[in-house]
């Protein structure tokens, strides 16, 4: 065999675990490595941001250098270099395009290899689509049918630009710039990411999604997200990310803001598939996100519905602050992790309010030598009467070198209210595996259904599409890792 | 169909072994059975027919269709027709019974190079089969066995049975924990998938489900070994005396 293609060889085999790992070639017009305050006055004036944002970036900064890196996560990596990372990458050219045709082709064709293309008309039926290449949105798609029905979807820059007051009102007000140590870090370099405002009694006419892809070997990824739904407003709003891969690690440190008001409902979905590193633990992107929203109304309802497939290491506790009477928080996670693979995730319910509602369902699963946390904390305060907290946390291990682990913490200051938690590990039965099997399913298909069949809670409240990607894409996380 | 010789085998990684020297030939359009005491190697023999992968055969051959098959996954031996109604089935949970027999079925199906069933085509087909078993298609959406009484059980692996229309079908234990009426409407299910084609292989612990499916042969397991085979008879004699004169009569005790 000659060199070249066993190389190829090698490639496909590593492809085959991780398909989207291949990179774009574009130019790049890149700021400096590090930070300090002129990278991000310059980061605001490429942006030509009006003078409060550049105010909260600054503010931020200064918080960002009077804090720690947290370590309290139960993983273990080398702490990402600071000041070797890039704050500002953007594909050359103007970044922000008025039509399609427009978008250097390569992007494109990107997406279209990702599995989305950005074409409108070639585009799966009601899901308009926002797309984030490395640091700067390149496309929004349905805008036009979208602002007929009254609602806002565009990259977060352009909400700057054009709907300042509803940013500078709502940006910062679930997660302060000095939360902690990855919200102030975003806080102070975000380049993009994307807006969606649904006004009062509109119910959003389509899926909304945004797609995440880091391509820039030495950037990070700081993207922020802000929803807002307004009295009796509903929205859908499904996040994927993927990335080439590196034998270097990114970060990625995105924060996600949600706000519904009175009666308001808001549905996060998010399948994660940041490459995760080979099956050495080498490379991979640091996945440490902030995302909070809050029923800041009665009746609101937010509810985070999450797949954590990839990334090295994953820090992540999409949360709940219930604040109005009667509002509902819903948290739906699966976290898959294989190889070396680490993730600390989970989530925080915050009764405020009287009668609120919450309910966690957390499906672990772990292979490999990889390392699987839930953390969760829910706190009841003193007015929270009546509130009810319902918590399953289920744990599969699939060999036996990995490891699965709960931190349930439950703080309650009102005895009115009632908190159940469930917990439960299992092992993936070889007895379950033999029965499948003579059934005729080989042993793949076989793990496939068992773990289908542990994650079905969660996976049907994706949505379909999401769940039909979901359920492939842990089928192949999962090959060759039992047996 | 089947042709065992001369087999030997124990749980891996352990000294002992279950089963001592098991020889047995099963033709096309038979009906078998296999009697004996509790832990006398009746499942270990069945399980380890299927391939389960926590028993050793240390000794001796099986051959299906003429074919070896001891080197062979448990997923092939199932794709080349060989069914095995469990004991103990298994609940997996959050898979629905009829997502399990439509991949189960389309498996089958794909290894013969046959056209796979689409989800509506299966809910015909599968349709005619509940019918066969008298069961309720509420059973279709539940979890497998996930739930279900014991009984349900065991009629919902002869579900699986007539959708996947084996060739050889080893049954164990499927009579106990039937009712008297859930044992007579499986035991006919049971007859009408007879044919001059496949052959099944029933284990029980009682004559009566015997009465509705005639064996050709009945066979007694002790201390993992075939001690006695005869005809259906044999059943009756075994209901009537237990099996204490076996064992003086062929001396199994003295080396145990
Ligand atoms: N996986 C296993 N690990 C340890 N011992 C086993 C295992 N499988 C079977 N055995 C032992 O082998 C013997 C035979 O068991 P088997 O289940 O085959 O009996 P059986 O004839 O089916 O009994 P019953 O009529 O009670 O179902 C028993 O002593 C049992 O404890
Ligand atoms: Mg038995």
């Amino acid at each position: 065999m000659s060199r070249l293609t066993e190389a190829e060889a090698v490639d496909q085999a590593a492809s085959r675990k991780y398909k989207y790992g291949f990179k774009t070639n574009i130019e790049y017009e890149e700021f400096p490595r590090g930070l300090n305050e002129d990278i991000i006055r310059e980061i605001s004036k490429r942006k030509n941001e009006p003078e409060w944002m550049l105010e909260f970036r600054i503010k931020a900064f200064h918080h960002w250098l009077t804090m720690e890196e947290p370590d309290w996560p139960n993983v273990h990596y080398k702490k990402p270099d600071y000041d070797q990372i890039i704050y500002y990458s953007t594909p050359k050219e103007k970044p922000k395009k008025q039509s399609l045709d427009e978008v250097d082709p390569e992007i494109l064709a990107t997406y279209e290899k990702l599995g989305i293309p950005l074409h409108e008309q070639k585009m799966l039926q009601n899901v308009a689509v926002d797309a984030v290449f490395d640091s700067v949105s390149v496309a929004t798609t349905f805008k036009k049918k979208l602002a007929e029905a009254g609602v806002i979807f565009c990259s977060i820059s352009e909400a700057i630009q054009d709907h300042p007051e509803l940013v500078k009102k709502y940006m910062g007000s679930v997660i302060p710039t000095n939360d902690n140590f990855f919200a102030a870090l975003n806080s102070a370099v975000f380049s993009d990411g994307s807006f969606c405002f649904v006004p009062k009694g509109v119910k959003c006419p389509m899926e909304l999604s945004t797609y995440f892809r880091i391509n820039n070997q030495d950037s990070g990824q700081f993207e922020r997200t802000l929803i807002i739904a307004e009295e009796g407003a509903q929205v859908s709003y499904l996040e994927g990310c993927t990335a080439p891969m590196f034998d270097t690690n990114q970060l990625h440190a995105a924060v996600v803001e949600l706000v519904a008001l009175d009666d308001a409902d808001i549905k996060y979905s998010t399948v994660q598939n940041w490459y995760p590193g080979d099956e050495n633990g080498v490379g991979g992107i640091y996945n440490f996100v902030t995302k909070r929203g809050i029923c800041k109304g009665n009746n609101a309802k937010i509810s985070w519905t999450q797949v954590e497939t990839g990334s090295a290491i994953t820090w992540k506790y999409p949360s709940v602050i219930l604040k109005g009477d009667n509002s509902v928080g819903e948290f739906y996670s699966v976290a898959l992790t294989n190889d070396y693979q680490q993730a600390d995730t989970g989530t925080k319910m915050i009764h405020l309010g009287k009668n609120t509602r919450s309910t966690i369902i957390s499906k672990g699963i772990s292979a490999g030598r990889s390392q699987n946390s839930y953390r969760g904390l829910v706190k009841i305060g003193k007015k929270a009467d009546g509130a009810r907290n319902y918590s399953v946390c289920d744990s599969m291990l699939i060999g036996s070198e990995c490891g699965a682990h709960t931190f349930p913490f439950i703080e309650s200051s009102n005895n009115t209210a009632s908190v159940e938690h469930e917990a439960t590990t299992s092992k993936i039965g070889e007895d379950q595996i033999f029965y499948l099997q003579q059934r005729g399913l080989d042993e793949e298909e076989a793990i496939s259904l068992i773990i289908n069949g542990f994650c079905k809670e969660v996976f049907k409240e994706l949505p379909m599409e999401f769940a039909v990607e979901a359920t492939k894409l842990l089928s192949i996380k999962l090959e060759g890792s039992v047996g | 169909m089947l042709k065992i010789i001369n087999l030997h085998a124990k749980v891996e990684g352990e000294k002992t072994e279950i089963l001592k020297g098991i020889n047995l030939e099963i033709n096309q359009g038979e009906v078998h059975a296999i009697m004996g005491p509790n832990g006398s190697g009746k499942s270990t023999l069945a399980k380890v027919i299927a391939g389960h992968p926590a028993y050793e055969v240390t000794d001796g051959q099986i051959l299906f269709n003429g074919e070896d098959i001891l080197e062979m996954d448990p997923d092939e031996r199932a794709r080349m027709g060989m069914f095995l109604a469990f004991q103990y089935p298994v609940e997996v949970p959050g898979v629905s019974n009829s997502m399990l027999i439509r991949q189960a079925v389309n498996a089958v199906k794909k290894a013969r190079g046959e056209e796979e069933l689409d989800p509506l085509e299966f809910e015909d087909f599968i349709a005619e089969k509940l019918k066969l078993v008298e069961m309720d298609e509420k059973f279709l959406d539940r979890s497998v066995n996930a739930g279900f009484s014991g009984g349900e059980k065991k009629r919902n692996e002869i579900l699986q049975l007539a959708a996947m229309n084996p060739k050889l079908s080893l049954l164990d234990e499927t009579d106990s924990g039937l009712d008297i009426d859930a044992l007579r409407i499986v035991s006919e299910g049971i007859n009408s998938l007879r044919s001059e084609e496949n052959a099944f292989l029933l284990v029980t612990h009682y004559q009566r489900i015997l009465n509705y499916i005639k064996p050709d042969k009945v066979h007694v397991l002790m201390q993992g070994r075939i001690v006695r085979s005869g005809d259906s008879s044999l059943a009756l004699e075994l209901e009537d005396q237990g099996y204490d004169w076996l064992v003086t009569e062929t001396h199994v005790n003295g080396e145990a």
